[in-house]
C-alpha cells in the first residue's frame, strides 16, 4: 500500500485524478474508525468470525422466531431422541423437498420400555416459515410464525434430538445462547464502566490514591477468579427467583472482571496525564471527569475496544464454568453452562452425544472472540500499514 | 538480595492480609449464620424441636454473637496463632482435619501441571520461533486459539469420553479401587503417579496455549538482537548461541508469570475436579460452597491464595537471580 501510495504522489500532480488518486485522496482523508474498519475488513479470519458472531447474535435475539419450540416444551414421544437430520432422500427415492421420518414408539424387546423409532416408510416435510407454538418475540411481540417446522402439525422436528425429558436441543441451545451472550454483555458492562472509574481515578490522580487502588486490585488479581465467583455465587438464596439469579451472576462476573482493563487505562493515563493539552484543560478548570472522558479517553478508544472484546471470552466461559457445576444460573433459565450440565458423566455422552452440541458453541463463541479480538488489535495499530 | 526479598516479603504479608479480609466478608455474605445451619443440619430430621434460644445458644457458645470486626480478629486469629481454621460442620470435625492430606495431593497435582506446562511450552515455543513458518508454527498457532476456546472441562470430559471408547478404561479420579481408603505406601504413592498425569495434562492445557505465544514471542524478538548476529559472526555453533542469548532471555517472561500459572489452575481445578473425580481441595472447595460450609470454603479460598501469593514472591526471587537489572530497578 505505501509504495502505491508514494509512486501516485510524484506522478499525480498535472493530470487529472486517476482511479488509483481517487482512492488516495478517500484514503487521505478517511477518519480514524474508517481506516481502522478497511484494515479490519482485510483479515479475513476475523471477518468469518464476525460474521459467526453476528448469526450467533442474530438466533439468540431472535430465538423465539428461530427455534421452532419453548425452551421447556417437551415431546414424551421422543425423550433422549436422536437428531432428526433433515434428508432428500431414502429407499423411496428423493424429493425435492427435505424431509424427516416419522416416529413410531415400539418396546424395546429386553428392558420393555417404551423407545422411539424412525418409521422409515412415513414421511414428514420440513417447511420454511410457518405457524407453529405461539409466542412472543423479545418477550413482548407476540407471533406464530418460525423460521422451519413441520407441515404435519402433529409430528416434532428436533434437528439436534432431545433431552431425557424429550425438550427439543436445538430449541434450548438457541434460547441458552441469548442468556449466555446477554451475561457476557452485561458482565463486560458493568466491568468495563467499574474499570473506568477505578483505572481512571489512579491514572488521573496518581501519588497516594494510585497506590492504595493498586493495592487493592492486586488483591482482586492474586485470588484465584473462579473460586471467588463460586463463593459468591453459593451466596446467592436458594429461594431467589430466576430473573434474580440472573442478574446476581452479571453483576458477580461484572464486579471481579475490571482489574485487567482498569490496569490499561491507568498505565495509559499516566502517562499522558501531563501532556500539554491535559494540563491546560486542567489549568482552564476543567473537572477530571470532563478531562478524562473528554481530552484523554479518546487517544486509546480502540485500545480499550480490543480490550473488551477479549474480555468477553472470559465472561462467558466463567458463567459456563459455574453453572456446570450448578452454582451459576439454574433450571428452569437455559444457558450453555446449564445444558451442558445434563452432560457431565461419560455415559451420558455415549448414550446421547447430541446433549454435547452446546459445547461446539462456546468454543465457536470464545474463538470468535479472541479472533475479532487479535484482528481489531492488528487493525487499531496505527503503524500496521507501515509494515 | 537481602533488602529486595524483605520488600518482596513485606508485600506479601500486606496482600494476604487483605485477601483475608476479604475472603472473611464472602464468608459472611450467605443469609444465616453458622449457627442457624449447624442447627438445622444437626437437628433437621430428628424430631427435636429446636428454639431460637437454642441456636442463641449455639451462637454464644461458638463466639458469633460479636460484631464483625471482632469474629474477623477471632477466625485470623486462630488461623495465625493456633493453625485453627474454624469448624467444619458437615464433618462435624476441625477444618484442619477434613483439609488434611488433601494439601498434599492440591500441591502433588499443581506441581506435576506445572512440569508438564513448562517442558512443553518452553521447548516448542522457542523451536517455532526459530523456524518460522514451519509446521511447528502452525500448528502452535492453531493449538494456541484452541487451548484458549476449549475449556479444560469440556477437554476432560472428551478425553474421558475418548479413553472409555478405545481403552474401555476409566481414566478417572487419583487413585485406583485398591489404593483409595488405604494409608499412604510407596505402592500408592506409584499408584497416584501414575493417575496424576490426566489431571495434569488437562489443567496444563491452557497454560501451555498462553506460556506457547508468550515463549514464541519473546523469542522471536530475542533472535533478531545484535548479540546474536555478532556470536553467529563469532562462529558460535547455532544450537550453543540460541541457548546462550535468546533462550536464556525468552524464560524471563515465563519465570514472572509463574504466579499467574499456579492462579489459572487453581481457578480450574473445581471444575476439573468434577468431571474427572478429583479428590483434593478444589473439589472439596466446591463441595463445601454447595453445602454452605463457609469455614471450609474460607480456609481452602485463603489457603489457594497463599500459595499463589507466595509462588508469586518466588518467582520475583527467581527473576531477580535471572535478571539483575530487575533487583536495581526495585530499590532504586
Amino acid at each position: 500500500m505505501t509504495s502505491v501510495v508514494n509512486d501516485d504522489l510524484k506522478n499525480g500532480s498535472e493530470s487529472e485524478l486517476t482511479e488509483d488518486q481517487k482512492r488516495l485522496l478517500k484514503y487521505y482523508s478517511a477518519s480514524q474508525w474508517t481506516l481502522i474498519w478497511w484494515r479490519f475488513r482485510r483479515h479475513r479470519t476475523a471477518m468469518i468470525a464476525a460474521s459467526l458472531l453476528i448469526v450467533m447474535a442474530l438466533f439468540g435475539i431472535f430465538a423465539e422466531f428461530v427455534a421452532p419450540y419453548g425452551p421447556t416444551s417437551r415431546n414424551t414421544k421422543y425423550l433422549d431422541g436422536a437428531p432428526q437430520i433433515p434428508q432428500f432422500c431414502d429407499q423411496n427415492g428423493c424429493s425435492m423437498r427435505p424431509f424427516i421420518h416419522g416416529v413410531s414408539t415400539k418396546r424395546d424387546p429386553v428392558t420393555l420400555r417404551a423407545i422411539s423409532v424412525p418409521d422409515t416408510n412415513k414421511r414428514v416435510y420440513i417447511e420454511m416459515c410457518l405457524e407453529g407454538e405461539k409466542t412472543e418475540l423479545l418477550g413482548f411481540i407476540p407471533i406464530k410464525t418460525h423460521l422451519f417446522g413441520l407441515q404435519d402439525p402433529k409430528a416434532k422436528l428436533h434437528i439436534w434430538g432431545t433431552d431425557d425429558l424429550g425438550r427439543d436441543m436445538f430449541s434450548r441451545t438457541i434460547y441458552a445462547t441469548r442468556t449466555s451472550l446477554s451475561i457476557g454483555v452485561m458482565g463486560v458492562f458493568i466491568s468495563f464502566v467499574l474499570a473506568l472509574i477505578i483505572g481512571g481515578t489512579a491514572g488521573y490522580f496518581g501519588g497516594r490514591t494510585d497506590m492504595v487502588i493498586q493495592r487493592v486490585t492486586e488483591v482482586i488479581r492474586v485470588v484465584p477468579i473462579i473460586p471467588l465467583y463460586m463463593g459468591l455465587a453459593a451466596a446467592m438464596p436458594k429461594e431467589w427467583s430466576t430473573t434474580q439469579i440472573y442478574f446476581a451472576m452479571t453483576l458477580i462476573l461484572g464486579l471481579f472482571g475490571w482489574p485487567t482493563l482498569a490496569r490499561r487505562i491507568r498505565s495509559q493515563l499516566l502517562s499522558i496525564r501531563n501532556e500539554d493539552y491535559v494540563v491546560a484543560a486542567r489549568l482552564a478548570g476543567a473537572k477530571p471527569s470532563r478531562i478524562i472522558g473528554q481530552h484523554m479517553l479518546p487517544s486509546f478508544t480502540s485500545f480499550i475496544i480490543v480490550d473488551l472484546v477479549i474480555s468477553f471470552p472470559y465472561m462467558i466461559l466463567s458463567e459456563t464454568a459455574l453453572s456446570f457445576v450448578g452454582l451459576g444460573l439454574r433450571p428452569p433459565t437455559v444457558s450453555w453452562g446449564v445444558l451442558l450440565q445434563q452432560a457431565q458423566s461419560i455415559r451420558v455422552i455415549e448414550q446421547t452425544p447430541w446433549l454435547f452440541i452446546p459445547a461446539v458453541f462456546v468454543v465457536v463463541a470464545v474463538l470468535a472472540f479472541t479472533v475479532i479480538g487479535d484482528g481489531l488489535r492488528d487493525a487499531a495499530d496505527p503503524y500496521a500499514e507501515a509494515k | 538480595m537481602l533488602r529486595f526479598t524483605l520488600e518482596r516479603l513485606v508485600g506479601m504479608v500486606v496482600t494476604m492480609a487483605l485477601v483475608s479480609v476479604m475472603v472473611f466478608l464472602i464468608m459472611e455474605l450467605p443469609p444465616g449464620d453458622y449457627a442457624d445451619r449447624y442447627a438445622f443440619r444437626k437437628y433437621s430430621g430428628t424430631g427435636v424441636n429446636v428454639t431460637e434460644a437454642d441456636i442463641q445458644a449455639i451462637r454464644v457458645d461458638l463466639g458469633l454473637d460479636k460484631p464483625l470486626v471482632f469474629r474477623y480478629f477471632d477466625w485470623i486469629g486462630g488461623i495465625v496463632l493456633h493453625g485453627d481454621f474454624g469448624q467444619a460442620f458437615a464433618f462435624e470435625t476441625s477444618v484442619l482435619k477434613v483439609i488434611g492430606d488433601k494439601i498434599w495431593l492440591t500441591l502433588g497435582i499443581l506441581f506435576s501441571t506445572l512440569i508438564v506446562t513448562y517442558m512443553v511450552s518452553i521447548p516448542i515455543g522457542i523451536y517455532a520461533a526459530v523456524r518460522r513458518a514451519s509446521v511447528a508454527d502452525y500448528g502452535l498457532t492453531v493449538f494456541s486459539y484452541l487451548g484458549l476456546a476449549l475449556p479444560n472441562f469440556l477437554l476432560a470430559l472428551i478425553l474421558l469420553y475418548f479413553a472409555n471408547k478405545w481403552f474401555g478404561a476409566d481414566i478417572g479420579g487419583l487413585f485406583s479401587a485398591d489404593y483409595k481408603d488405604a494409608p499412604w505406601s510407596f505402592a500408592k504413592a506409584w499408584d497416584l503417579f501414575k493417575h496424576l498425569w490426566l489431571p495434569a495434562f488437562v489443567l496444563a492445557w491452557s497454560a501451555v496455549a498462553y506460556q506457547l505465544q508468550t515463549v514464541r514471542a519473546t523469542m522471536s524478538d530475542e533472535i533478531n538482537k545484535l548479540a546474536v548476529t555478532a556470536a553467529r559472526a563469532r562462529g558460535v555453533p547455532e544450537t550453543k548461541l540460541l541457548i546462550k542469548y535468546p533462550a536464556r532471555l525468552a524464560i524471563n517472561p515465563v519465570v514472572s508469570t509463574i504466579g499467574f500459572d499456579v492462579n489459572r489452575i487453581f481457578s480450574e481445578l473445581p471444575i476439573v475436579a468434577v468431571v474427572l473425580g478429583l479428590t483434593e481441595l478444589g473439589e472439596l472447595l466446591l463441595r463445601a460452597y454447595l453445602d454452605l460450609d463457609m469455614y471450609v470454603a474460607g480456609a481452602i479460598l485463603l489457603l489457594l491464595t497463599f500459595m499463589i501469593v507466595f509462588m508469586n514472591f518466588i518467582s520475583d526471587l527467581l527473576l531477580a537471580w535471572l535478571d539483575p537489572r530487575i533487583k536495581l530497578g526495585a530499590s532504586s
